[in-house]
């Protein structure tokens, strides 16, 4: 089997005033080029799964886990600087909000240059090219303009394909998408979701789009896991998705509104109920 | 033992007394968790007792002179060695753990409630009065001030206590600074438009609301500004502004001991290092302090 | 010093900035010029309000301040009208403002100069000392900082922060006179007190006044290795404090930095930690680094005050407390507004150069 992510048993350990907190408790998962959702209420642990795989958890956070192998690599027992030459060249990710995840004081330009400069050699007029072609991908329409200005002079949702462009621009074999959208205005999340969609069947990558909306991520990906404090509750094919069993994600499910239904009162996702 | 400690850390307190015994309980035990603040705590207790009991803790009389002792290098007679004029330097020292210790409180005494005052007035009432306040606030802030101090002393004419009010006339600016930007936070908050309503004066609701609330701030600035209280102090010494020999301030005994410094090093170098010590032990401590008053810049060092 | 790590520490940038067009750049740039002017002229006068203040109203006899108790009862008398004491206090304000801005700032009793000729002639001397201090403190704080930053909590962490502690508890005269006597007259590595050897003195005209730059430009290499080797030591004690100062700066500005998320976007992109570190941590803290290192720069004038009188630097600080012994106010009250106003304006030249070379101010 060629999977292209192999995951057992991952668990990301914080210290804290009590002792040891797992916030991510022995999580497993495989995935081939395809789409895979990662759904969860806030604080459950998405975000440190994503930066596990790329080894980017901060001390005084700690990863192990009994096997984590990308394309047949072992990612663990990589060193740091063979780590460095899978980010970005791979492994990359986009991340929640480009008003803080965008370096303020350089250049859109030099910002995506620099993703492609990081990984191989080239000349001035080629990493030029190959921005603007880039941006174009992302669909803005003036990438010549766009290059020179700094990530303040544009719009959230310019700004999050500026990312995209960065992170997809070495051309890796495994996107991982955090919240991608949460940031922005509701008007410009479809479309930037079909950016990510569009380029990621075009080059034929896989991709973990991390959400705590679950109706986008039905949307969006072939496959789903359900996340809760740590754990792993629910694994399902996005289709199969209303046979869920988990109480959890029955109750997730039951909290999205629906146009062709009307209910007296929303929902509320029962917590103590659904208690593993 | 036990039960003290859960009546002290009880997360609903019935008395006031409870409550505010709890609070120092907490904070003593989180400053006890930072070393360096520790090493702060204890060098700032060792001054207070030196200064305290400094006739037991002295060898020889402060201002004894000897001239056939003159300039003696340190021996188990003499711990730091002798000044020029015969006297035993480590008794000087001691000593003048004294005179620091007056001039660190005098400062604060006088400084800390002036700027806490003011800075809460100005920032109580805001509009003209804010304005005129902190016009005069920045223009004090905008001068060096040790240069500000060197100039008021050369007005009062030197002496100890002219160099302690120059130094608290140089130092309340950044008091009534800070407290204008508490008062700003506390001004619009719920409970004291609460007491507003109430009908409490403006005076009362300073008194008994504002300025209780920006004393935590408060020591921990006044304890970081120690350290620049004791250097401005013993820079004016040395110059011969501030303490009149034979007093033995650390200053101007560096001061005295310059003319020897190329061969009794000594004379010029003791006092010193009491000074370096006992200003980093308010550094320390002052650090420890707004750790962990202070979390939010708890890291920015 | 505490209140310019505060003031620096609200200049660091960390959040995103409004957005702004570039044909409004510009007209926000001048206006904010403008703004700064206003505020340095109104500082300015607040600065002469002191010193007249500190001058006139606090002395019991203001005449004595100036001439000394030695002064002959004529000279006292001319002193007395020559002040305007006898009309009302705020004409004398006025009057004293005039002539500060006209460079009248009053004769000095011990050199028997005009006070503004006297400092004209010492100030490059603490001039060159300061710089050079400067330049040692940017050149090893920054670094430090930055490292100590990359490495927090590791042992080099923590000693780098007990140096940066250490500059706010060591009294600079004292770490003078302990530098002399080891590195003069014990190791003789360095020159003793004073600019140059006495042999030197006065064989190079002035012409900037800086006599390294003055030897340099007379084609004198002995007297420049000279003149250096007696500013090495001064100089380097002021580095120290301007070291410790940058030093603790930088690595707080630092950690801010590193938590950022688009840090994390440099590491995700496989960008090397050397890079991620100077490039993107420590390029955005750059401008506000700029407000530092000149607050550092205005406060080793204060220093010198200290420094000078122990290595008899003839600049403004030896001037300062010469003055300050023979009680000649027109002579300190000059040295504190020269002193005063360069201080202020350095602040507020990093002030402006911060609007002008933050793309987000702009
Ligand atoms: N430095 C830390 N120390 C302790 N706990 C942490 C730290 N950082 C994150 N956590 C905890 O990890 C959990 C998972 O966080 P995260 O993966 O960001 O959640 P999300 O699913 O919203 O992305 C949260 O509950 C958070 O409290
Ligand atoms: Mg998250």
């Amino acid at each position: 089997m060629n999977a292209l992510l192999e995951i057992r048993n991952l668990k990301v350990t914080f210290p804290t005033a009590r002792g040891p907190v797992d916030v991510v408790k022995g999580l497993s998962l495989t995935l081939g080029r395809e789409r895979l959702g990662i759904v969860g209420e806030s604080g459950s642990g998405k975000s440190m799964t994503g930066r596990s795989i790329l080894r980017l958890i901060r001390s005084p956070g700690q990863v192990t886990a009994d096997e984590m192998t990308f394309n047949g690599t072992d990612l663990l027992s990589l060193s740091e600087k063979q780590m460095r030459s899978i980010r970005g060249a791979r492994i990359s990710m986009v991340m929640q909000d480009p008003k803080f995840s965008l370096n303020p004081v350089m250049t859109i330009g030099d910002q995506i240059a620099e993703a492609l400069l990081t990984h191989q050699k080239l000349g001035r007029s080629d990493i030029r090219n190959r921005t603007l072609a880039m941006l174009e991908a992302v669909r803005i329409n003036d990438p010549e303009r766009v290059l020179g200005l700094y990530p303040h002079e544009v719009s959230g949702g310019m700004g999050q394909r500026v990312m995209i462009a960065m992170m997809l621009i070495p051309e890796p074999d495994l996107l991982i998408a955090d919240e991608p959208t949460s940031a922005l205005d509701v008007s410009v999340q479809a479309q930037v979701l079909e950016i990510i969609d569009d380029l990621v069947k075009r080059k034929g990558m896989g991709l973990i789009l991390i959400s705590h909306d679950l109706d986008l991520v039905s949307a969006y990906c072939d496959r789903i896991l359900v996340m809760r404090s740590g754990e792993v509750v629910e694994e399902c094919d996005a289709g199969e998705l209303k046979n869920a069993k988990h109480p959890y994600t029955r109750g997730l499910l039951a909290s999205i509104p629906r146009i062709d239904e009307s209910r007296d009162e929303l929902p509320v996702l029962e917590r103590t109920g659904a208690s593993t | 033992m036990a039960t003290t400690r859960d009546w002290l850390l009880d997360d609903s307190p019935s008395s006031r007394l409870q409550a505010r015994l709890g609070r120092s309980y907490r904070l003593a035990r989180a400053l006890s968790r930072n070393p360096l603040a520790m090493v702060g705590a204890i060098i700032v207790a060792t001054l207070i007792l030196v200064a305290l009991f400094a006739p037991w803790i002295a060898t020889h009389s402060p201002i004894g002179q000897d001239l056939a002792m003159r300039l003696k290098p340190p021996s188990w007679d003499n711990w730091m060695g002798t000044d020029e004029l015969g006297r035993d330097i480590w008794s000087r020292v001691v000593y003048g753990a004294r005179i620091t210790l007056m001039i660190v409180a005098l400062v604060a005494v006088l400084a800390a409630p002036v700027g806490l005052v003011i800075g809460a007035v100005a920032g109580y009432f805001g509009g003209w009065v804010d304005r005129i306040l902190m016009g005069i606030t920045d223009i004090f802030l905008s001068m060096p001030k040790l240069i500000l101090a060197l100039a008021f002393v050369a007005a009062l004419g030197p002496g100890i206590q002219n160099a302690i009010i120059a130094i608290a006339i140089a130092t309340w600016p950044g008091y009534a600074r800070i407290a204008r930007a508490e008062t700003l936070t506390i001004r619009n908050s719920e409970f004291v438009s609460a007491v507003e309503l109430q009908g409490a004066s403006s005076f009362r609701v300073i008194v008994n609301h504002i300025l209780p609330l920006c004393t935590s701030s408060m020591i921990i600035r006044v304890t970081l500004d120690m350290a620049g209280i004791i250097l401005t102090a013993a820079g004016l010494g040395f110059i011969g502004l501030g303490a009149q020999p034979p007093l033995p301030e650390w200053g101007a005994m560096i001061s005295r001991g310059r003319s020897f410094i190329l061969d009794q090093w000594w004379v010029a170098t003791m006092p010193g290092f009491a000074i370096v010590i006992v200003s980093l032990g308010f550094c320390f401590l002052g650090d420890g302090l707004r750790d962990v008053l202070d979390p939010k810049h708890g890291d920015r060092q | 010093m505490a209140s310019e790590i505060d003031s620096a520490a609200k200049a660091l940038p960390t959040g995103p900035g409004g957005s702004s067009r570039n044909a409004r750049h510009a007209w926000k740039t001048v206006k904010g010029v403008l703004g700064v002017l206003v505020a340095v002229a109104f500082t300015f006068l607040g600065l002469l309000a002191i010193t007249f203040f500190i001058g006139r109203v606090v002395p019991i006899d203001p005449v004595l301040a100036v001439v000394g108790d030695r002064a002959p009862r004529a000279v006292y008398e001319a002193v007395r009208i020559e002040m305007g004491l006898d009309k009302p206090l705020i004409v004398q304000f006025f009057h004293y403002v005039g002539n500060v801005l006209t460079g009248d700032l009053g004769m000095s009793v011990s050199t028997g100069r005009p006070v503004a000729e006297d400092l004209a002639r010492v100030f490059p001397a603490t001039l060159e000392m300061a710089t050079i201090g400067i330049i040692i403190g940017v050149a090893l704080g920054v670094p430090m900082g930055v490292y100590a930053a990359s490495r927090q909590g590791s042992l080099v962490d923590q000693v780098i922060r007990v140096v940066g502690l250490l500059g706010y508890s060591v009294p600079a005269f004292w770490l003078g006179l302990v530098g002399l006597a080891l590195f003069y007259a014990k190791l003789q590595w360095v020159g003793g007190p004073g600019r140059i050897d006495i042999f030197y003195d006065g064989i190079i005209e002035p012409v900037t006044g800086l006599l390294l730059i003055d030897s340099l430009l007379a084609g004198d290499i002995e007297i420049f290795v000279n003149a250096l080797t007696h500013i090495a030591l001064p100089a380097a004690v002021l580095g120290f404090f301007s070291l410790a100062y940058i030093a603790r700066m930088t690595r707080s500005f630092m950690l801010d930095q590193l938590a950022q998320e688009y840090v994390t976007t440099a590491r995700v992109k496989g960008v090397s930690e050397r890079l991620v570190l100077w490039r993107h941590a420590f390029r955005p803290i750059l401008v506000p680094l700029i407000t530092v290192i000149g607050l550092s720069y205005a406060g080793l004038l204060e220093g010198s005050v200290m420094i000078e009188t122990v290595f008899s630097w003839p600049g403004i600080g030896n001037y300062l407390t010469t003055a300050l012994l023979n009680a000649d106010m027109n002579a300190v009250l000059g040295a504190t507004l020269v002193i005063g106003a360069v201080f202020i304006g350095i602040n507020k030249i990093s002030d402006v150069l911060y609007r002008v070379l933050d793309p987000r101010a702009r």
